[in-house]
Parts: structure tokens; C-alpha cells; sequence
């Protein structure tokens, strides 16, 4: 039978679930800023504070300068360790727990939750967990820096791994070579721009993390910041302010650079 | 065929049964002796890609033994499977290779069964492999490419360069699953003319999955046909006539 007209486009059906989740956030934003006590009007009230302080930031003693630089370096050297150290824990235990690398469902499962367990701590947590173990001073942050950082790449590691052409690892395995084999010829290869893309973003996220680590005793420029505020000397906290901001937006740039050109 | 011919691949009784109750295989008898050029034709899912991957094991089989050379691979482990799979080289259909390595590389990785663990993690390749690497890209005209990134070659000559990889691993037998189904019509002579030539060159045993049955009369010496997992035909092509190759594609024919 020939068709005279053709239908026209359907109303697109409501989704009673949709709407149901739409209100149930909508109330539970509502239901958290009362029960939290959420006032926007303290916060204006107290606006006038922020600008006397502003003020005094707005001139940092640059005199200051001089002293900041060694914390500072320190701060960044805390930072690649913690980097270096944790993102090469990860490698071989993401490849634990890809389950294209690893076939036994509960091997990877102890270990993912494992991996996850690290991730939930946060990074000024294990700051003040390691300042308590190994006292205060740099290694606390270098130590707290490489287990946040271990669960940061850890989690992105086996998600590019699992993600990769499995192909090569059938072609490899059709050859005979070993797992080990298997890994270094067919895995690596392709993931090996993520795996250093994501190291360098977890430097970026590192250097920003280490500035504020030493605020609670675990070495680095943190430690003037806190000292600073401590004494009122907002000039000074101004600079150190200053300096942190130039210096993460510079490493933010040329990594971001370095990791643009490496994907490609 | 010789009647002295030694086989090189037997299937006993193979079974195959997937974990959700797909019968891959059923009950396979099947001998192939040495230098043999074998088509195997069949449906989508009749069970050719399940028959290749039971001979190197990437596929376990659920009864039956396959030896390989005389030797069982239905239950070695570890480095004795390793080795029997080394004998076996694989051409996939969708080329398998790399894609961000050179293709020097990619044909180095049909070595590595040849090398221990400690030497291949260190990239000790020996000079004697490298070259045979570049013979063997000789051989499928990809020399040129030697050094550029398997990325950047079309897909006729990404599967001459895995042919190339399996001719570096020096294998008795290469099961290729579908190696031109991906491949317009020009490059897939291109290639099965290639394995052809190992095939009476080297004297290497090709047992080769083709769609086409034009392509199977033209390369094959043999032709088999599988249909829902088991052998329906098993013949010379010289003496192989359109309507037996028509019944192997039994109830294909009124779709058409």
C-alpha cells in the first residue's frame, strides 16, 4: 500500500526519572545550605576585612625576595620527587589491575580497592599523617606528594591502558613471546604518551599541592606562608603570593606546552 | 597431494563450545601436511576464525587434541606453549601492527619469542635479526618503510608489513584469519600473492580464512568448507565445482 503522507516527528517521550532527579537535586541544594548555615550575607558583612588585607598584600616587601627562593626551590623539588616517586609505583601496579593485562577478576579487585582506598585520603591529610610519622620537614611532603600522587596517575594509568587496541597484544601473543614480552612490544608503545602526559599533570597539580603541604610542617615555601600570616606581615605573605602564582602558572604553561606536543 | 607428506597439523574430535553455549566447533577431524596452501571458506560465524584460533591457542577447545608438528599444544603451558607458538605465525585481519611504532619495530616483534625476557627488555635485537627483519620487508616490497611509523601506511601495506613480522619469526605454519577482508580487491591479490610465494618459496604451511570463493579457487591447493562449526567439505580445488561450493554456503543462496 502506497503511503499518502509521511508521520510527523513524535513528541519525545518525558522521562519521569529525569524530572524526579532534576527536583531531588534542586531540594537537596536547598536542604544543604540551610542545614550547613550558609549565609551570603556574612560573607558580604565581612567583605570590608578582605580589602584592608588585600591592601596590605598589594605591597609585598620584595626585600623578602631573598629568603623565598630557597624554600621555594625546595617546594619544587618536593614536588618532582613526589611526582617521580609515586607516578613509578603506579605503572606496574596499573598494570595490575587492567583488566586486559590481568585476566583474574579478583586479583584486580583486591587492588582496585586498594588504589581506591589511597585516593580517598586527601593530599593535606596524608601531609599531616606523614608529618606525624617521619616529623616535620620535606620528606613528610615528598612521602605525602608520592602516595597522592599514586592514586591520582594510578587510576588514570589503567584507564588508558584498558582503553588501548589489543590487537598488537594478540598479535604478540600469537608469536610466543611472554607476558613481560607482551607489555614492553604491544602495551607500552601505546600508552607511553599518556603515561607521560599524566605525569606531568600530576607535577602541575604537585607543585600547586607542595605550596600549601608546608603549611602544616611539611617543608617548603609553605612553611614562610604560614609563618607570614602568623606575624601579620601580610606584605610579606603578598610576595610569597606573587611569587607562588608566577611560578605555578609558568610550570602550568611550559607543561601544558610539553604534553600538547607529546599527544600528537 | 604426496602421499609421503608429513602432517604438520592434526585436529582430533575438536570441540569448541563457548561459555554461553555457541558451538564454535564441532567434532573436527582434520589433517594438513606440510607445504600445503589451505583456503577455508564459510559463512560469517561459521566457525573459520574459531578453527585458526584453536591451532596457536588463542582459543581453548573444549575436547579434542591439535598437534602441531606431532606435538600436543591442547595442554602445554608457559614456555612449552611459547614455543610451539613460535612455530605458528598469525596474519590478522585487522593488521594487528603497532600503529605508533616504526615498522622496523613492529617486524622485530615477531622475534621476541626467539630472545629471552632480559635481552628483549634492553632492545638487544641481533644484528643477523634486524637484517632478516629488512629481507623480509624486501620481500613484501615495504623496504622503503623501514623507518616510518606503521600509522602512516594505507592498509594494503600495513598487512604486508605484518607479513613481514610473521616472516621474521621464521614459523612451519601461518594461519591468516581474514587477511583481506579490509583490503580492496587490487591489494588483496597484492597480498595473498605474497603468501602465496612463502607458501612455494619458503615452503612454509598456509592455512588461510578467505570470504571470497574467486580468491580461495584462485590461490588455494585446497579448499575447505565449514559450515555451524563443522567440516562440510574437504577437497582439492582443482576438483572443486561451483555447486559444492555453493552447498558449503547452504542457505545463503535463497537470500541472494
Amino acid at each position: 500500500m502506497e503511503k499518502s503522507h509521511l508521520d510527523s516527528l513524535p513528541k519525545k517521550p518525558l522521562r519521569p526519572t529525569k524530572i524526579a532527579l532534576t527536583v531531588i537535586m534542586l531540594v537537596g541544594l536547598v536542604v544543604s545550605t540551610i542545614a550547613t548555615g550558609a549565609d551570603f550575607g556574612m560573607f558580604f558583612a565581612n567583605f570590608g576585612e578582605f580589602t584592608v588585607l588585600f591592601k596590605e598584600m598589594a605591597h609585598p616587601d620584595w626585600s623578602y625576595a631573598y629568603y623565598v627562593v630557597d624554600p621555594l626551590i625546595e617546594t619544587i623539588k618536593m614536588a618532582v620527587l613526589g611526582t617521580v616517586i609515586g607516578s613509578a609505583v603506579a605503572f606496574p601496579f596499573a598494570l595490575l589491575i587492567s583488566r586486559n593485562i590481568v585476566k583474574n577478576k579478583f586479583v584486580t579487585g583486591i587492588f582496585r580497592f586498594i588504589l581506591n582506598i589511597v585516593r580517598t585520603i586527601p593530599d593535606l591529610l596524608l601531609g599531616a599523617i606523614f608529618v606525624a610519622i617521619v616529623g616535620i620537614g620535606p620528606v613528610a611532603g615528598i612521602i605525602s606528594l608520592a602516595v597522592f600522587t599514586f592514586g591520582m596517575v594510578g587510576k588514570l594509568f589503567y584507564e588508558a591502558i584498558e582503553t588501548i587496541d589489543e590487537g598488537p597484544i594478540e598479535a604478540l601473543t600469537a608469536a610466543g613471546a611472554n607476558k613481560f614480552q607482551i607489555i614492553q612490544f604491544a602495551v607500552f608503545p601505546q600508552i607511553q604518551t599518556y603515561f607521560i602526559s599524566y605525569t606531568m599533570y600530576a607535577f602541575e597539580i604537585n607543585v600547586r599541592a607542595s605550596t600549601v603541604l608546608g603549611y602544616i610542617g611539611a617543608g617548603g615555601i609553605g612553611m614562610f606562608l604560614q609563618r607570614s600570616l602568623s606575624l601579620y606581615r601580610y606584605d610579606q605573605t603578598g610576595l610569597i603570593v606573587l611569587v607562588i602564582f608566577v611560578v605555578v602558572l609558568l610550570i602550568d604553561h611550559i607543561s601544558n606546552i610539553s604534553r600538547e606536543a607529546l599527544i600528537k | 597431494m604426496d602421499n609421503k607428506a608429513k602432517p604438520v597439523i592434526e585436529l582430533k574430535h575438536v570441540s569448541k563450545v563457548y561459555p554461553n553455549g555457541t558451538v564454535g566447533l564441532k567434532d573436527v577431524d582434520l589433517t594438513i601436511n606440510h607445504g600445503e596452501f589451505v583456503v577455508v571458506v564459510g559463512l560469517s560465524g561459521a566457525g573459520k576464525s574459531t578453527l585458526l584460533r584453536a591451532i596457536n591457542r588463542l582459543h581453548d577447545i573444549t575436547e579434542g587434541d591439535i598437534l602441531i608438528d606431532g606435538e600436543s599444544i591442547t595442554n602445554a603451558k608457559g614456555k612449552e606453549l611459547r614455543m610451539l607458538r613460535r612455530d605458528i605465525g598469525m596474519i590478522f585481519q585487522s593488521f594487528n601492527l603497532v600503529k605508533r611504532a616504526s615498522v622496523l619495530r613492529n617486524v622485530l616483534t615477531g622475534r621476541v619469542a626467539y630472545y629471552p625476557t632480559i635481552k628483549t627488555t634492553f632492545n638487544l635485537f641481533t644484528k643477523e635479526d634486524k637484517q632478516r627483519a629488512y629481507e623480509a620487508l624486501q620481500r613484501v616490497d615495504m623496504a622503503e618503510k623501514v623507518y616510518n611509523r606503521a600509522d602512516e601506511l594505507s592498509g594494503g601495506q600495513q598487512q604486508r608489513v605484518s607479513i613481514a613480522r610473521v616472516l621474521t619469526q621464521a614459523p612451519k605454519i601461518i594461519l591468516a584469519d581474514e587477511p583481506v577482508a579490509s583490503l580492496d580487491p587490487k591489494t588483496s591479490h597484492k597480498v595473498l600473492d605474497d603468501l602465496k610465494k612463502i607458501n612455494t618459496e619458503l615452503g612454509m604451511t598456509v592455512l588461510v580464512n578467505l570470504h571470497s570463493v574467486e580468491l580461495a579457487k584462485e590461490f588455494g591447493t585446497r579448499i575447505i568448507g565449514i559450515r555451524a562449526g563443522e567440516i562440510v567439505f574437504d577437497g582439492p580445488v582443482s576438483e572443486t565445482s561451483d555447486e559444492q561450493i555453493r552447498e558449503i554456503y547452504a542457505g545463503q543462496a535463497e537470500v541472494e
